[in-house]
């Protein structure tokens, strides 16, 4: 059997509002475990995405602990969190979240520069000419369409290899063709550098093309299975 | 559509608050308020000269004239028209303590009075006795009273003896308040006060001395002041008289305040145009906000004449609040703080709300905001109904229609104008408007060169991406670099601008002038004392060159039978009094630029030589005749040669020189300069003025501490205006970084993604405050430099240098100012967690 990469023990989440305080995940138990891919699943507000979160130390569990390649992220400090995602972790959001006073190419070469490679253009070329971008590298986002940008997007989170891939809902911003070349892309980029994958997604397809996945309803985990199909 | 409807849709998107116009009321208050504040102290210094003209002058009117006394005509005429006259000589002199050193020697202004001093006001003498009681003196000595800045400078104690002339004082107290002092205007000496008739035996009074006479004359109540100047002038025809009564008891004084006012309410109008940046800025972000709801209001059949007018409308009435306020703030802050203005002011105010001052400063508010919200206005009719669709204000035209680009040039012709009729000055308006105006541009170009540079370099810095995204943010339009170079880089320049200039005029004065000004004037030389003044001189190894030449004083009064002034308008040249010499021969030094000197025996009629570049400012030419009036006498003299005279160097410059025939039988003294060294300058001093007691020495480098003193005080009041500037600069810049906030956040939450630490983030956001502070100061400092030295090569016509302390203060302010903005909005988004922002924006 495989070691787990992520490991969620006893997980909740909660978050002050303006309502008060509301609690997002209860006592969420998980594992992941390398090369696997996790597909998150479940209606709006069932906590898909703050489930992503956690694994990805941009929300602090408030209950239990989140462990990701043996490293105890409950533990960590914002900082020590982000020098993990650095070296470790790429994550791929819904609306992209390209910074927008960069071009491609920057983009997708900040997290290599952050690492410290003294290579990093030319790994981040490499990389948008793997997503077939190449000929956009100096393009700003806004001179990019939602298809091109989630594919920096991609570019941007595989360039560094991080053993793990988080993307919340990598198609919901796009048409169906552009979401088909996304998903076509973002799994053999995994496959390509032998990542763990969790997705967040709402769409069957994306779902069945998971190893294993996960339904949350209510913040709770309602079902784990490696068979099941996503409705 | 109607402006009814507008109106209503108005009120309803007023309804949010005013809480997103925080920074664009501040910034229209704050210009507003500076000007009015401004101009309300102005004004109460106008109010005060006028209220206290009498006092101010020592009497109702007063008849001044150049080293001569009345004659028995026009003293009858005097004691017919005034109930009291009082006859006062203004002269300089050297007050001397000797004790049993060498004795001290101090330049002093002598005021010499009758009995009726003062007419009006009184003298306060410490300790406190009455003046009629400190005049009549001690021990059989006859009293004086003295500043008591002379009184220090001369080790004096009340009691003490002191020379004037030949004549011995007794110091009885010092002049603690001198009601007419203001009305005196200038001097270079601390005022002494004494009798006149005690300065009979100190042979001071020798004829050619240069002296004036006032006499203050005390009307009967509701006398008609203008029928009596009239009057006067009349009766005193041909004599060089100078009248001056209560209605402005203090001209140079009232003139002076006037142009320093109308200058610093053009200053205040720099710091309205920085206030004006950001009241554009604050508009172009609150309809970026509105264009939904613009969006909206077009798909529900709005048309474009409705938006603009529901939009010009929130905008007009937000412009109302900030004028109020300003107006407000500038008309309260002077009566609040009248007690600590007047203990610093010369001259007397009278502080109150003044009308007029709020007016102008409302009218250039309403005429800025206008100027700075028609374009961000103009461009919400480029918004369409599918903007809700898809962002269309980006694709909206570089320049709005034709009518808003006219009726942007006819507001800013209108705020030229505004500025051009109130400050009285045209020519001052429109080189400090030029000024700006190309400041600005000069600005919005560099701001450009900024962004591209920035653009440039942050391709040429990978692999320290702290630096890059920092270059990479300046280079994006969209991060604000051009309003922060334009807003802060206005009131820098102004700022480098005024420490340029005053440090050149500063250095030019006291820096360079002392090496080739001359160590000494003496002034009042008799004719018969000249032979052993030069022996003396030329026996000393000290002295290098010695100058001298006859002195008189007189007024040019007529150009070609015409009032001078009719002819050459208000040029300095016709301001009372100048200097005259008479001569067989050019100075050695000078060039004669057209025309020719008279011969050395020539005694035909008056032949004047006069300076070229003053004639051809007062428009004179060769064959026109001049009427001067020397010693009560007018003289009519042909304008036969033009030369060149170089003020610059402090030494002997005289506008006119007349043939000798015509000026040599009239009473007069000799000027003499005196080139020395340093070391030479005090025994020079003790041998002539012990010799010659009548002489007046007037050391080169003590004018030149006074002068440099007065310069001081301009430039600090004119950086005061500035430093308003640059506080609004700062407010748009808070604006700025404020409306960045929300940018800031995402950036940090998407740099935490990737892996970037808060250290990191941090340094780059500072860098980045850094960088544009750095790119604004230096922006400033090239603009002020190219002001400055403007101003010193074609206003004050000397060599300019770069002042560099001042230089590095300009970009040091920039850096600093940036950095304190852009920080306090960059440390918020860092404690934020970046999932929430990241949720938040999908």
């Amino acid at each position: 059997m495989t070691a787990p990469v992520l490991t969620l023990q006893n997980a909740a989440l909660s978050l002050d509002g303006n309502a008060g305080l509301v609690e997002i995940l209860h006592n969420i138990n998980l594992s992941v475990n390398r090369g696997e891919t996790l597909g998150l699943v479940g209606p709006s507000g069932s906590g898909k995405s703050s489930l992503l979160m956690l694994m990805g130390g941009l929300e602090q569990a408030t209950a239990g602990r989140v462990t990701a390649l043996d490293q105890d992220l409950t533990a960590m400090d914002e900082d020590a969190l982000a020098r993990f995602r650095r070296d470790s972790m790429g994550v791929v959001f819904q609306n992209f979240h390209l910074i927008p006073t960069m071009t491609a190419l920057e983009n997708v070469a900040t997290p290599l520069e952050l690492a410290g490679h003294r290579d990093a253009f030319d790994r981040a070329t490499a990389e948008l000419d793997a997503v077939g971008l190449s000929h956009r590298r100096d393009h700003y986002p806004t001179q990019l369409s939602g298809g091109e940008q989630q594919r920096v997007a991609l570019a941007r989170a595989s360039a560094p290899r991080p053993q793990i891939l988080l993307a919340d809902e990598p198609t919901g911003n796009l048409d169906e063709a552009n979401g088909a070349a996304i998903v076509d892309l973002l799994f053999r980029l995994r496959d390509r550098h032998g990542a763990t994958l969790v997705l967040v997604t709402h769409s069957h397809a994306l779902a069945r093309k998971c190893d294993r996945v996960v339904r949350l309803r209510n913040g709770h985990i309602a079902a784990d299975d490696t068979q099941e199909a996503a409705e | 559509m109607s402006l009814r409807l507008a109106a209503r849709l108005a009120r309803r998107e007023l309804r949010g608050g005013l809480r997103s116009f925080r920074v664009f009321l501040a910034c229209l208050t704050l210009g507003v308020a500076a000007i009015a504040a401004v101009g309300s102290v102005r004004q109460a210094i106008q109010a005060g000269l006028t209220h206290e003209g009498a006092a101010l002058l020592g009497g109702d009117a007063q008849i001044e004239l150049t080293y001569r006394f009345a004659d028995a005509n026009e003293r009858a005429w005097m004691t017919q028209t005034a109930t009291r006259v009082s006859e006062i000589v203004d002269f300089r002199s050297m007050a001397v303590v000797r004790g049993d050193d060498d004795p001290h020697r101090g330049l002093t202004q002598v005021k010499a009075v009758d009995g009726n001093y003062p007419l009006v006001g009184s003298v306060l003498l410490s300790p406190d006795i009455p003046l009629t009681r400190a005049l009549d003196g001690a021990n059989g000595l006859p009293g004086a009273v003295m500043d008591p800045v002379l009184i220090e400078r001369l080790g004096l104690s009340i009691g003490d003896l002191f020379a004037l002339g030949t004549q011995n004082f007794v110091l009885m107290a010092a002049l603690t308040e001198e009601p007419d002092a203001a009305g005196d205007g200038f001097t270079l000496g601390p005022r002494t006060l004494l009798r006149s008739r005690d300065l009979h035996a100190s042979g001071l009074l020798q004829p050619g001395t240069l002296f004036s006479t006032k006499y203050r004359l005390d009307l009967p109540p509701g006398a008609d002041l203008a029928g009596i100047s009239e009057q006067a002038a009349q009766v005193l025809e041909g004599s060089g008289q100078r009248w001056t009564d209560a209605r402005n008891g203090a001209p140079g004084i009232a003139e002076f305040v006037a142009r320093l006012g109308a200058f610093l309410v053009l200053v205040g109008l720099s710091g309205l145009t920085v206030g004006g940046i950001g009241v554009s800025a604050a508009v172009r972000a609150y309809l970026a906000r509105k264009t939904e709801t613009i969006a909206t209001l077009r798909t529900l059949g709005a048309d474009r004449a409705t938006i603009f007018q529901t939009y010009l409308i929130q905008i007009g009435i937000l412009s109302a609040i900030g004028i109020a306020a300003g107006t407000l703030l500038g008309g309260l802050v002077p009566v609040l703080l009248a007690p600590a203005i007047e203990s610093r002011l010369p001259v007397p105010a009278v502080f109150s709300i003044y009308p007029q001052p709020l007016f102008e400063a409302a009218l250039y508010g309403l005429l800025t905001a206008l100027l700075f919200t028609l374009w961000p206005l103009a461009r919400t009719e480029d918004v369409r109904a599918a903007t809700l669709f898809r962002d269309a204000l980006s694709s909206a035209r570089a320049l709005p229609r034709p009518a808003f680009q006219i009726a942007t040039g006819g507001v800013l012709s209108a705020l030229i104008a505004t500025a051009a009729w109130f400050s009285g000055s045209v020519w001052l308006t429109l080189w400090t408007s030029g000024g700006f105006v190309a400041a600005l541009i000069l600005l919005a170009l560099s701001a450009y060169a900024i962004r591209r540079l920035a653009r440039w370099a942050s391709a040429r810095t990978r692999g320290r991406p702290s630096l890059r995204w920092a270059l990479a943010a300046i280079s994006d339009p969209r991060e604000g670099a051009a309003s922060v170079v334009l807003s802060l880089g206005l009131g820098l320049s102004v700022l480098a601008a005024v420490g340029q200039i005053d440090g050149t005029l500063r250095n030019a004065i006291s820096g360079n002038l002392p090496d080739v000004a001359p160590s000494y004037f003496f002034v009042d030389i008799q004719k018969d004392q000249m032979s052993g003044f030069t022996s003396r001189l030329e026996n000393d190894p000290g002295v290098s060159r010695i100058e001298s030449a006859p002195m008189l004083r007189g007024i040019i009064s007529r150009i070609n039978g015409q009032p001078a002034r009719q002819v050459a308008g208000d040029h300095w040249v016709l301001e009372g009094d100048r200097g005259v010499t008479y001569s067989d021969h050019p100075p050695q030094n000078a060039r004669i630029t057209d025309g020719i000197w008279w011969d050395k025996e020539y005694s035909g009629p008056p032949q004047v030589s006069f300076a070229a570049e003053e004639a051809e400012e007062m428009g004179l030419k060769l064959g026109d005749e001049l009427t001067i009036n020397i010693l009560g006498r007018d003289i009519t003299a042909t304008l036969t040669s033009l030369r060149e005279v170089d003020f610059s160097n402090a030494g002997m410059g005289f506008i006119m020189s007349i043939n000798p025939s015509a000026l040599a039988g009239a009473p007069h003294s000799f000027i003499a300069t005196v080139y020395a060294d340093e070391q030479s300058e005090a025994a020079i001093l003790r041998d002539l003025a012990d010799q010659y007691p009548n002489i007046t020495a007037i050391r080169v480098r003590d004018a030149i501490d006074r002068v440099s003193g007065l310069l001081a005080g301009l430039a600090s009041a004119t950086t005061y205006g500035a430093g308003v500037s640059l506080l609004t600069g700062f407010l748009v810049l808070i604006g700025a970084a404020a409306a960045g906030e929300p940018a800031r956040r995402y950036e940090d939450a998407i740099l935490k993604t990737i892996g970037a630490d808060r250290r990191r983030i941090l340094f780059s956001f500072a860098l980045r405050s850094a960088l544009l502070g750095i790119a604004a100061g230096c922006v400033a400092l090239f603009s002020g430099i190219l002001g400055g030295w403007a101003v010193a090569t074609y206003i004050f016509d000397t060599g300019f240098t770069v002042i560099w302390p001042s230089a590095l203060g300009i970009v040091a302010t920039g850096l600093a100012v940036t950095m304190v903005a852009g920080l306090l909005f960059a440390l918020r988004p860092l404690s934020v967690s970046p999932a929430r922002i990241l949720r938040a924006s999908d």
